[in-house]
């Protein structure tokens, strides 16, 4: 392409006048040794002291670049893998697994202290390009006080979804712009199989399912159950959240209640992991590892549940008693193997938008 | 805005033609001036948009461009284009329906706060469309003042979208369309009247025709940004609309579909040049001699009932359509006792940047001044190129400066991201990357400012003073310079405005850690909880001051009325 003599030609003139400003970028830049930078997406949150008593310990630095969605920053880091904006990528699940690991993402390293990480959880253990850093199950939830209301049984399972008392009272995600949506059809082709999920979709959309972007949008806004979508008239009793969000009720309240707001489905459940991984590229590679060990060690792992309401994989982490008493991890929920994931992921998605939202 | 209406106001006489002789070194120096924009479109627009084009349609070293027809024959992808230009035609044809008696008024009618009012209806143009989202889910959303008095909710519908757009771009209609009402010569339809015709008549065949192409550009504008929508659609149409530039950030950003993204990008590349060209035909179209007057000799107070009426109705619209919206946005912003919400603004205890939210004010400034220096020089540079009217070679120049309006500015954040990322341009962790895309906006708006008042300049002036032995750089800063200062002032304004407002292409390039006031007003709307909608309320409310501020000053400064916008 001519494009590229051109820009060529063109670089030599214009950049003359723009080299002033482009060395100032050194002194925040990610280029030196004693700086790590970790690239995640917006959810990411940790304890200041915990990260603060690693870089005591490691001598490392740590800078955190945050950007959108889980699916949002996984794509940017991707585009942008031949030189990446950091060292460490942290908020890849299970569901884009694939995608990430076909971009060649990551390189692989063999984090210390792996051997604590249950095996269930380790999906790339030949290769070790991602190292498993939480779990947590997608689920919807129920708001208990309009079922005791109506005196109506609060859903149990998918099966429960498609009945007539329960319609026009869920609320999901898009699945193709949300990891909870995306999770939530997932986890009905689990259980309906590749092509029953579809006929059970349709019954779903009779059913008077309603679509939103963003899980923000569904939980604070049109969902009953939450302290916020309360606030905002939200008129939906159920919706497509985690495991995690009724402690995260109890939690964020003020007062706290004696017991969560809202319930949970327990057959309406599909589990998700999230990794880290090395980036490819990465010109902190020493400071990298050293921070994905610190991911997995007992200190972060014990910090994670309270701040990102997920679960740690690490045996041996305790659980915050907020966890065991407001809402338990689910007793059995769908689960799917990246690869059947990957090789179905994108095609079901269009299908899924061309069926419920055309 | 208006693009390039006041040529024509100011062409009619034409600058003397300069000697044959002179021809030639002109044309040299013509061409020296083009390299500089030339090469900053190609390194920081053409370049972007081609990596990103060429890494969705190469794989494995060869094109497939059989993706081209597979996209365009997919039902979904056929559906948003069909939305894309329906909601585009349907805003344009309200916009027009609302904002020409609005034009009328202005350009004809004398009234007190004219001018404040005038600054008021152009504040939305430059407004953040994130800030314009939120203002209208503020209005007619769930929760919003609507549904709290009468239960109506529009949000996920298309009325909400449409009327967000005829808010936007009542401006465009007003400026365009009235500037040049302001200075048509009212006698000529006052004749027409003396010699029998009926006020309908005189006006159909006297003003109408005289107002067509100014009606038609203007149009033509309004339809190109909606036909570009982004973060309106984004906010307020949920996952059922989507226009092409929403689409091809979903299949970028969220499906990771680059072959469809980069199909989709083509797509609106051509759609968009199709409308410019047709739109520089409606321009030259309107170059036939029009009788212009000094605007301020053609209004006047209203006189009877009926244009009383008038005024009243296009007052009551400019209150609902574009007060109303603001002042909700002002009122959620205040909800929290006490200023709470600004003062929550100071903390950076929320976690979601690493720094305090207020920070994001002094980023957005410094971001849109170096922003506006760049976006001067180049187009500064551009229009002194384009000032002698020349062939082909220079009008083909002169879309291509107007190409970055139009074309998404998704693929130009992405692009920048993949495409700057290697010496000796590696600008990933540069901050000059935010000013570099904002300025891509802003350079079709100095261009658009500086030319006619470039090309108003009496030739016969700059060749004086070369005669008597001046240096081209003398000649500049001794002629032209005192009389486009103020239009270079003019230009100013607004490239630090759009800068102030540009969301799409900064939302991927600015750092975490250095987010602009759009980009943190997102980022706290993406946010669940009352204190981060509340701060997003308290910025753009701080976004939308600065940005009236700006204007009002212009308005000042643009006594002269040469140039409208």
């Amino acid at each position: 392409m001519h494009i590229r003599t051109f820009v060529a030609a063109a670089v030599g003139l214009g950049l003359v006048t723009l080299s002033a400003c482009g060395s100032s970028s050194d002194d925040t830049g990610s280029g030196g040794s004693k700086t790590v930078t970790l690239v995640s997406h917006g959810s990411f949150a940790y304890s200041k002291d915990v990260l603060k008593a690693f870089e005591k310990e490691s001598g490392f630095k740590v800078k955190v670049l945050k950007s959108g969605d889980a699916g949002q920053a996984v794509n940017q880091a991707i585009l942008t893998k031949d030189n990446p904006q950091g060292d460490v990528f942290f908020g890849v699940d299970n569901t884009l697994l694939s995608r990430a690991l076909d971009n060649g993402l990551f390189q692989p390293y063999e984090a210390k202290g792996l051997d604590k990480v249950g095996a269930e959880y380790q999906l790339d253990k030949d290769e070790h390009r991602v190292t498993p850093i939480d779990s947590g199950d997608i689920c919807v939830n129920y708001d208990k006080a309009y079922f005791s209301k109506n005196k109506i049984e609060p859903p149990q399972s998918f099966d429960d979804l498609v009945k007539p008392e329960y319609k026009d009272l869920l609320v999901t995600e898009n699945a193709s712009t949300s990891s909870p949506g995306l999770g939530f059809v997932l986890g009905t082709a689990a259980k309906y199989g590749d092509d029953g999920w579809k006929g059970y979709w349709e019954k779903l959309k009779a059913n008077g399912v309603k679509v939103v972007d963003g899980w923000e949008q569904a939980y604070y806004q049109e969902f009953s159950g939450s302290t916020d979508g309360k606030k905002a008239g939200g008129d939906r009793p159920l919706v497509v959240s985690y495991a995690s969000s009724p402690p995260a009720e109890v939690v964020y309240a003020d007062p706290r209640p004696e017991t969560a707001p809202t319930g949970v489905a327990d057959g309406t459940c599909f589990r998700q992991i999230e990794f880290a991984g090395l980036l490819s590229n990465a010109s902190n590679a020493e400071g990298g590892k050293a921070l994905i060990d610190f991911l997995i060690s007992k200190k972060f792992q014990e910090d994670m549940p309270l701040n990102m309401f997920v679960y740690p994989v690490v045996e041996g982490a305790a659980v915050p008693a907020e966890f065991t008493e407001y809402g338990p991890a689910a007793k059995d929920p769908e689960i799917m193997a990246p690869e059947k994931i990957a090789e179905n992921r994108d095609q079901w998605v269009k299908s899924w938008t061309s069926l419920v939202l055309k | 805005m208006d693009l390039a209406r006041t040529e024509v106001a100011k062409a009619p006489s034409g600058p003397a033609k300069a000697p044959r002789r002179r021809a030639r070194t002109g044309s040299a120096a013509r061409l020296g001036l083009m390299v500089l924009p030339v090469a900053f479109f190609g390194v920081f627009f053409a370049h972007p948009v081609a990596a990103i084009v060429v890494r969705g349609l190469k794989a494995d070293g060869t094109w497939d461009l059989g993706r081209i027809g597979e996209v365009l024959g997919d039902s979904g992808i056929r559906h948003v284009l069909w939305f894309t230009t329906w909601q585009a035609l349907v805003s344009t044809a309200l916009t027009l329906l609302i904002a020409l008696p609005g034009a009328y008024v202005f350009a004809r009618f004398d009234f007190r706060g004219k001018d404040i009012l005038r600054a008021v209806v152009t504040v939305p143009f430059v407004l953040p469309t994130v800030v314009v989202g939120t203002a209208f889910l503020a209005l007619v959303g769930r929760g919003g003042l609507f549904d709290e008095l009468w239960g109506v909710r529009l949000d996920t519908t298309v009325w909400a979208i449409l009327l967000a757009h005829v808010f936007f771009n009542y401006a465009v209609v007003v400026r365009t369309v009235g500037g040049l009402w302001a200075q048509l010569d009212p006698r000529q339809e006052e004749a027409a009247r003396m010699l029998g015709a009926s006020p309908l008549a005189a006006w159909r065949k006297v003003t109408l025709p005289a107002l067509a192409p100014a009606v038609a550009a203007a149009a033509l504008m309004v339809f190109l940004f909606t036909f570009t929508s982004f973060g309106v659609v984004q906010i307020l149409g949920g996952p059922t609309f989507s226009t092409l530039e929403v689409e091809i950030y979903r299949q970028t950003s969220e499906i990771f579909d680059l072959p469809t993204a980069a199909v989709l990008t083509l797509v609106q590349f051509v759609a968009v040049g199709l409308i410019l060209a047709v739109h520089a035909w409606t321009v030259r179209r309107r170059e036939t001699a029009l009788r212009l007057v000094d605007a301020s000799l053609t209004a006047r107070r209203p006189r009877g009932a009926g244009q009383w009426a008038l005024l009243g109705a296009v007052l009551v619209t400019v209150v609902v359509l574009i007060l109303l919206p603001l002042g909700v946005l002002v009122e959620r912003s205040l909800d929290a006792p006490g200023f709470g919400y600004y003062k929550a603004l100071t903390s950076d205890d929320s976690g979601i940047f690493l720094v305090a939210p207020i920070e994001a004010v002094g980023n957005s400034l410094g971001y849109a001044l170096a922003a506006t220096v760049i976006a001067l020089v180049i187009g500064g540079l551009a229009a002194a190129a384009l000032t002698r009217r020349a062939g082909r070679l220079v009008r083909g120049f002169d879309a291509l400066l107007m190409l970055p309006l139009g074309v998404s500015a998704v693929t130009v954040g992405f692009g920048f991201l993949i495409a700057l990322d290697e010496p000796p341009l590696d600008l990933r962790s540069s901050w000059i990357l935010v000013p570099l895309a904002q300025a891509l906006v802003g350079v079709p708006f100095v261009v658009r400012t500086m030319l006619p008042v470039l090309r108003a300049v009496d030739e016969r002036l700059r060749e004086a003073a070369a005669v008597l032995g001046a240096s081209p750089w003398r000649v500049w800063r001794e002629v032209d310079l005192p009389m486009v200062r103020r239009a270079l002032l003019v230009a100013a304004g607004f490239a630090f405005a759009v800068s102030l407002g540009e969301f799409g292409a900064t939302v991927f390039i600015a750092r975490a850690d250095n987010p602009t006031l759009p980009v943190a007003v997102a980022r706290l709307l993406g946010r669940p909880g009352d204190l981060n909608y509340g701060q997003a309320m308290a910025l753009s409310t701080i976004l939308m001051v600065v940005c009236a501020v700006a204007l009002l000053v212009l308005e000042r400064l643009r006594t002269d009325r040469t140039g409208e916008f």
